[in-house]
């Protein structure tokens, strides 16, 4: 069946023909998402609604008035805070290296590009690998600097930090190279007109290349933020979230919530994240987006 | 003592030479125009001039110093990128004033070079922005500008800190045509209301002639001629020259030379060419040469020696092309029109204006003196 | 005739100086990234207690190369291998399969509800599978999908990012293309494949990479949907090889290494690919 052959067929319309089509190509991908996305955050009320009764063997309807009880609950403030704290311990020093690194590397040296695959290359790692290589470095047990006291997993006050190092460094990779591409996007005529007018490299940097690139800059911020409110398995392998749950993010908590009777807590928990992934995503397209308004 | 010196000035790119041994002088305040074809170097020159570029060879000078390895932003010179390069991020006003940021410059209470102070720079702005007509625009952006308003924030950012040097990298070529004829008279009267240096590159032929003091010529990296676009227009010292100045273009003709009853004649085919009194010292016999015609310098006549068929005829309304055939070339013929056209098809024979004949030699393409005398 | 070379000699040797410095500055920041790959690479050769006896030297203590062995016998890491290259292949066809299909409707077609449903496309960008993971390891039990091939794969077989990209590639196809095809005859599936799919070809590439990099690379969903060892995937295997049996560190550094260097090989290789994907939308033009 041609497109234009569609014009001409009998009783169907053409638009009606390319609706049928357009629904047929559609339907795997939204029937997956609908069973995978959609359909979950239903059953998450749903679960939400309800408690464990007490004898362990049913649940009972206790109504909306859970949401604010787990919300703002001991379990889920501790996991909204220490995810906080790790989007604090992550983004920045990630923002701030990945800059760094791409600075340096954006210009024209021989055997640059060998520096440019060897910064990128903890993109090639995994949660799982980068959890092990710290591991390595920072178990207070067998790791080499296990014992430092800023990043001492043993103690409640720094163990989050010590785990922080792991995405820091796995993020060192993306960071570089989404900052490098934002770099290399600059016009080259605005920056020799910045030589031309006298702008120093330190003054071209915070006059001209870091204003240009803050679209991407903050881009950045929200990939890094969201990948912080996810953060589950450098927990898991550094400090099995101690000690004293001082590493329990809030995945964390929600995948120890899996067994019936903790469901329905664990519920609640996921849509409080999904609410602040939400409110992220909501801050980065309005008031970030603003400034997105200048610009040829 | 020039405004601009270019001595020896070679450029390459790895394996290409993008400027091949070029020497330039600039005198002060001229307009002087680097006028080629796409790849000739010209916009290397200029960047070299400008120091974002150094050469491989030879020296740049501005003034009496030696500029090379000098930073750009120590050089006093302004650019006018052909993409305006503002800066996107910042105002009008923002745009303009950043050329006084960092640098001395003379206070207009006389007294050394000094930073100027914000609200010295204000009035500079100011003034910068009421040369080009800017001052309502001044708290916008970029991205809110016209191409043609955009162009005026980059030239008063240019004028804004009275440098020695202009330099413009083809700054017409984003406008549309009838923005370009408007603009290119602002960008004359600007120069002799500031009675500074400028040197101005295009490929457009028509920005050069109308603009230039003088017209520098470059093809291939090296410069081809250099001279006021009359002489350069009249007195072609290549046939590169002569091909590329004129629109429509100079007619060439391969021709040999012969003698003829005494007289040195240039034979194309069948038909005889009369040469140019005075040659008779600079060509043999037998030497392959090219003569030169403008379209607007041959005549329809029945006597004429050159003898060919009309292929075309073009009307353009104020004049008509004549695209005739002689001898396999291709010669446009330009006549006022009022005068009959001839017929496709036909024959026809032409006469050239015999003190407007160019004659090249065929193998090293440079201009066979004298030419065409001019009172 | 050109004159000698009038460059200031102190301009040359001030440009040399100044590479020197850069060379230096990014050798300290390649050391950031490198070290601690480079003392992984130690720890995997040396043999725990003499490592930690020694006070964990910068160079291994000896190379024992038997390590690897140990890891791949002992992690069962051949067949947590093949399963995660089976299900990678598998979640990257399907997001293929259903990504193009999905973007050619939106790019291409006109239905009803459109602007609804790119909505809702938008918005499964707000349900990652960290807030959906208690309610869909409910429903893989309900479906008895538990350590099964299914319960790994079929709840990432549709990507709206995949959508979005293809999209964005679709719409790039010149109008004029479609225009010539329809002349030509082609109906969708001709014009899919002969022009909008080919014309796109590094926007495919790319998305493959990346979906491929994050099928392998993910830990969260295989963790939750796997009890049973041998249905492991790569990631999950580390945890059990590594950090449960730190006394036998070597070993579980040398799986680490062995999960970690095809990927790398990868991005080398693959790399102006898998940076373009990584880039998309983060920079304009």
């Amino acid at each position: 069946m041609t497109i234009a052959g569609a014009a001409t067929r009998g009783r169907r319309s053409p638009r009606g023909r390319e609706a049928l089509l357009a629904y047929g190509l559609i339907a795997p991908a939204f029937i997956i998402l609908a069973v995978f996305s959609f359909y979950p955050l239903y059953r998450l009320f749903r679960f939400a609604l309800y408690r464990p009764n007490r004898f362990g063997t049913g649940e009972r309807y206790v109504g909306w008035s859970n949401l604010p009880k787990v919300l703002g609950g001991d379990e889920f403030q501790s996991g909204l805070w220490i995810t906080l704290k790790y989007v604090l311990y992550t983004v920045p020093p990630g923002l701030a290296l990945g800059l760094l690194l791409a600075l340096a590397a954006n210009r024209r040296l021989r055997g640059i590009k060998i520096f440019q695959t060897i910064f990128s290359s903890t993109v090639a790692s995994s949660v799982a690998v980068a959890s092990v290589v710290f591991f390595g470095l920072v178990n207070p047990e067998i790791g080499k600097f296990g014992r430092v006291a800023f990043i001492d997993l043993s103690s409640s006050d720094s163990a989050l930090r010590g785990v922080a190092l792991s995405s820091i460094w796995q993020n060192m990779g993306l960071t570089f190279v989404i900052v490098l591409a934002g770099l290399q996007a600059l016009p080259d005529e605005v920056l020799e007109a910045s030589r031309i007018d006298g702008f120093g490299p330190i003054r071209r940097l915070f006059r001209v290349i870091l204003p240009m690139i803050s679209p991407t800059l903050l881009f950045l911020v929200v990939v890094l933020v969201i990948f912080a409110f996810q953060s589950f398995a450098p927990m898991e392998f550094l400090t099995g979230g101690g000690p004293a749950g001082s590493t329990e993010t809030l995945v964390f908590k929600i995948f120890r919530r899996q067994e019936f009777g903790r469901i329905n807590e664990g519920a609640v928990m996921s849509l409080g994240l999904f609410g602040l992934t939400f409110a992220v995503t909501l801050l980065q397209l309005t008031v970030l987006n603003r400034r997105i308004h200048y610009g040829n | 003592m020039s405004s601009v010196a270019l001595r020896g000035v070679s450029k390459k790119f790895g394996d290409s030479v993008a400027v091949d041994d070029f020497s330039l002088e600039v005198f002060d305040c001229e307009f002087l125009v680097l006028l080629g074809p796409s790849g000739c170097g010209k916009s290397t020159a200029l960047r070299m001039i400008a120091g974002l570029e150094e050469p491989s060879v030879g020296t740049v000078s501005i003034g009496d110093e030696v500029v090379n390895g000098v930073d750009p932003g120590r050089r006093d010179v302004a650019m006018v990128f052909q993409s305006y390069a503002l800066y996107p991020h910042m105002t009008v006003y923002k745009n303009i004033e950043a050329p006084l940021l960092t640098r001395p410059m003379e206070p207009t209470d006389g007294g050394p070079a000094r930073k100027l102070g914000p609200s010295e720079r204000t009035v500079r702005v100011q003034e910068a922005a009421a040369t080009l007509g800017l001052t309502d625009y001044l708290s916008r952006k970029p991205g809110a500008l016209s191409g043609g308003q955009r162009q005026r924030v980059a030239l008063a950012r240019a004028i804004v800190r009275r440098p020695r040097v202009f330099l413009m990298d083809e700054p017409l070529s984003n406008l549309d045509a009838k923005l370009r004829t408007q603009t290119r008279l602002e960008l004359v009267e600007l120069w002799r209301r500031l009675g500074t240096t400028f040197v101005y590159v295009t490929h457009d032929q028509v920005e050069a002639m109308t603009m230039a003091t003088r017209v520098a010529v470059m093809a291939a990296g090296r410069l081809q001629q250099l001279g006021a676009p009359q002489e350069v227009y009249e007195r072609p010292a290549n046939l590169f020259v002569a091909r590329f100045i004129g629109s429509p273009p100079m007619n060439t003709l391969d021709a040999t030379v012969r003698q003829l009853d005494g007289q040195l004649v240039a034979s194309i085919g069948e038909s005889t060419l009369v040469l140019p009194a005075g040659l008779s010292d600079s060509v043999v016999v037998d030497q392959r040469v090219v003569i030169g015609v403008r379209p607007e310098h041959l005549i329809v006549h029945q006597e004429g020696p050159l003898q060919g068929i009309v292929r075309s005829v073009e009307l353009l309304g104020h004049e008509q092309h004549v695209i005739v055939e002689v001898s396999e070339h291709l010669l446009v013929v330009r006549q006022d029109s009022s005068s009959v056209a001839p017929a496709v098809g036909s024959g026809i024979r032409l006469t050239p204006d015999p003190d407007q004949l160019h004659v090249f030699d065929q193998s090293t393409e440079n201009r066979i003196d004298p030419g065409p005398v001019i009172p | 005739m050109a004159t000698e070379t009038a460059i200031p000699v102190t301009s040359r040797g001030r440009a040399r100086r100044r590479a020197a410095g850069w060379y230096v500055l990014l050798g300290v920041l390649s050391s950031l990234v490198l070290y601690p790959m480079w003392m992984t690479v130690v720890r995997a050769f040396s043999d725990p207690f003499i490592y930690l006896q020694e006070g964990q030297p910068f160079l291994p203590t000896a190379i024992d190369w038997g390590v690897f062995r140990t890891a791949w016998s002992d992690g069962a890491l051949g067949q947590a291998m093949a399963l995660s290259v089976l299900i990678a292949v598998l979640i990257t066809v399907a997001q293929l399969v259903t990504s193009v299909a999905a973007a050619y409707a939106f790019a291409y077609l006109r239905f009803p509800l459109k602007n609804v449903l790119f909505v809702l496309l938008l918005a499964s960008l707000l349900l990652p599978i960290e807030v959906t993971l208690l309610a869909n390891i409910q429903t893989i039990r309900e479906l008895e999908w538990l350590n099964s091939i299914q319960g790994l794969v079929v709840p990432f077989t549709a990507s709206a990012f995949g959508i979005f990209l293809l999209r964005q590639g679709f719409l790039g196809v010149p109008s004029e293309l479609r225009d010539a095809a329809r002349l030509d005859g082609f109906g969708h599936l001709g014009f899919m494949w002969r022009v909008a799919l080919p014309t796109n070809r590094p926007i495919v590439g790319s998305f493959i990479l990346i979906t491929a990099l994050g099928a392998w690379n993910s830990y969260l969903w295989p963790r939750t949907v796997v009890d049973q060892e041998r249905w492991q995937t790569v990631q999950v295997a580390l945890r059990s090889i590594s950090v449960e049996r730190p006394e036998r560190f070597n070993v579980g550094v040398a799986a680490a290494l062995i999960a970690f260097l095809p990927i790398l090989i990868l991005l080398i290789v693959f790399q102006k690919q898998i940076i373009r994907g990584l880039t998309a939308g983060a920079v304009k033009g």
